[in-house]
């Protein structure tokens, strides 16, 4: 009877995948085939596989330039995040006092604030500083990623004693190196965990860099997006080959860390 | 390490200054200005409520405001659903688990803006297709309606979320004490009261945690509505985070926009104090 059961759930599980990927699998057949191909017929793969578009594409997106600014941004911005939230945390975690809950208190409530309540004045303050450029895209980033890594490192470093701290000191280390060479290599899991889930988000974020990023050659993989889109004119064939290009990486990503992403997300999410 | 050590303040300054200049002087002039008739330019004078009064008698922010609505709340009750359906499947003895698993998660990671876009296709061009090959002619009008528009969105969000969902309804399930399973098992408990009664009331928590996880994502919902819909047709499908977009950067009006950027703050704030008296209660029940 049990056997009976599961593969019941086996196969309906695996019809529900099948689905799950149609939208990718449609994506990739059709991003191969020609402008008239798509208008006449959209469900079977394509006559020829050619790379017509995808040429195309990676020319159009200038797809080198641009995955490069993506992943110039997304490292230096996620490097930056960890460095300073694991020392903000450790500050916090380690001097007990007043200031210090009302400064934790702080980066939480800020993690409340939607980011277009601050978008306007976000903008208009950087525009008037002549901020609005890649530099001053990883400073924003910092700012609005530091409350959730935060709190993260937070709960972690409450659970590692103090008296660990303590030893180090009196065995002649100074504060930094009890930070960097005892504390913080026991703070790997939560590291990646704060890694992946900024990585995800940075990597695919729009507005941001579309409010803050307006010179050509500096745009990232999200905001090449809309090259394809014209108000009138719809090219499905290259912008189906644009679209795969763009989610090549994350998908070579996701093959290698499968495990530690759905571990970090969901680590994310509960704590 | 004490707070009024140098080293204290040493560590916590990057973020500091960041946090601040990023978010807290930029709400805060956000509420000044939300006062004043700013427009990006010049400064403005000071109207008080102004803004306020008339954002509640502008129809097109309401109109966001209730589609937002709407489809928050039909997005919570599927995207768990399916969420929850998934993570059972998943987690009972199946040989491709791991690799279903896998799959759902998958467009977790893709943007926003880039599903949509995937979306787009699928509803304009290959349900069309589909319609004129059965012969449905309502496949062939997708997004191009407010009302196959709302749906699209739906469809799109589920399909996305649910993998996430997903994911924390496996973390809770897992912690379920097997003994206790098998003891009901044994017991002669069918799978529905062993998910009724052992399974249920243990992975509340999980409801909990994923109910506001997920309005939290459609209420703000910002990059999928712009790929997909782009707000059309007529703005019918318009969400209020691009109703705020709209109305600072296409209508120039900044003050007014950030006036309705300060009521959506206020209205995703009270949201998520009510999630954190709701965990209290729960955690004093227990």
């Amino acid at each position: 009877m049990r056997k009976k059961k599961n593969w019941k759930l086996e196969i309906l599980g695996i019809l529900l995948g099948i689905l799950w990927l149609l939208p990718f699998y449609l994506m990739f057949v059709n991003s191969f085939k020609t402008k008239k191909e798509i208008f006449t017929d959209v469900t079977s793969p394509p006559e020829q596989w050619s790379f017509d578009n995808y040429i195309t594409a990676f020319q159009e997106l200038d797809f080198l330039q641009t995955l490069f600014n993506s992943l110039l941004i997304t490292v230096s911005s996620v490097l930056l995040i960890i460095i300073f939230s694991a020392m903000a945390a450790y500050a916090l975690s380690r001097a007990k006092s007043r200031i210090s809950t009302i400064l934790f208190f702080i980066f939480v409530a800020a993690m409340l604030i939607p980011f277009q309540s601050v978008m306007i004045p976000l903008v208009t303050v950087f525009g008037q500083f002549e901020m609005l450029n890649r530099g001053g895209l990883i400073f924003m980033y910092i700012g609005f990623g530091a409350s959730l890594s935060i709190f993260l490192y937070h709960g972690a470093l409450n659970n590692i004693p103090r008296s660990l701290d303590e030893a180090a000191r009196i065995d002649g280390a100074n504060r930094w190196q009890v930070f960097w060479h005892i504390i913080f290599p026991m703070l790997k899991p939560i590291t990646v965990t704060v890694a992946i889930l900024n990585i995800i988000w940075i990597w695919n974020d729009y507005l941001l860099p579309s409010l803050v990023i307006n010179k050509t050659g500096s745009e990232t993989i999200p905001l090449k997006m809309f090259f394809f889109f014209g108000e009138y004119t719809k090219q499905w064939h290259l912008a189906l080959a644009g679209l795969t290009l763009a989610i090549l990486p994350v998908i070579i990503f996701y093959f290698f860390a499968q495990r530690s992403i759905i571990k970090g997300v969901s680590d994310g999410a509960i704590k | 390490m004490r707070t009024k050590d140098f080293a204290y303040w040493l560590f916590l300054a990057p973020v500091l200054i960041a946090l601040t200049l990023v978010v807290i002087v930029p709400m805060l002039l956000g509420v000044y200005y939300s006062f004043t008739s700013w427009n990006g330019i010049t400064t403005g004078e000071f109207v008080g409520f102004q803004n306020y009064i008339d954002l509640f008698k502008d129809e097109r922010f309401l109109a966001s405001l209730w589609f937002t609505t709407k489809f928050s709340v039909i997005s919570v009750i599927l995207i768990n659903f399916i969420g929850l359906s998934l993570a059972l499947i998943v987690t009972s003895r199946i040989k491709t688990s791991n690799l279903l698993r896998t799959t759902f998660f998958m467009p977790n990671l893709i943007g926003g803006l880039i599903l949509g876009f995937i979306w787009q296709f699928i509803f304009i061009k290959v349900f069309a297709s589909v319609g004129e090959m059965v012969g449905m002619e309502s496949l062939q009008v997708w997004l191009s309606t407010t009302e196959t528009g709302f749906w699209g969105l739906v469809i799109l969000m589920s399909w996305q979320m649910a993998g996430y969902i997903m994911v924390i309804y496996i973390a809770y399930l897992q912690g379920l004490p097997k003994e206790l399973l098998e003891a009901s098992e044994i017991d002669g408990a069918s799978s529905f009261q062993r998910f009724r009664y052992i399974v249920f009331p243990l992975v509340a928590p999980a409801f909990t945690v994923s109910m506001f996880l997920t309005l939290s994502n459609t209420f703000k919902l910002y990059d999928q509505n712009l790929s997909l819909t782009g707000g059309g047709p007529y703005n019918s499908t318009e969400m209020v985070a691009m109703e705020i977009f709209n109305t600072a950067f296409v209508q120039n009006t900044f003050a007014y926009a950030q006036a309705k950027a300060i009521i959506f703050f206020v209205i995703v704030a009270i949201v998520a104090l009510f999630q954190v008296y709701w965990n209290k209660r729960r955690e004093v029940e227990m």
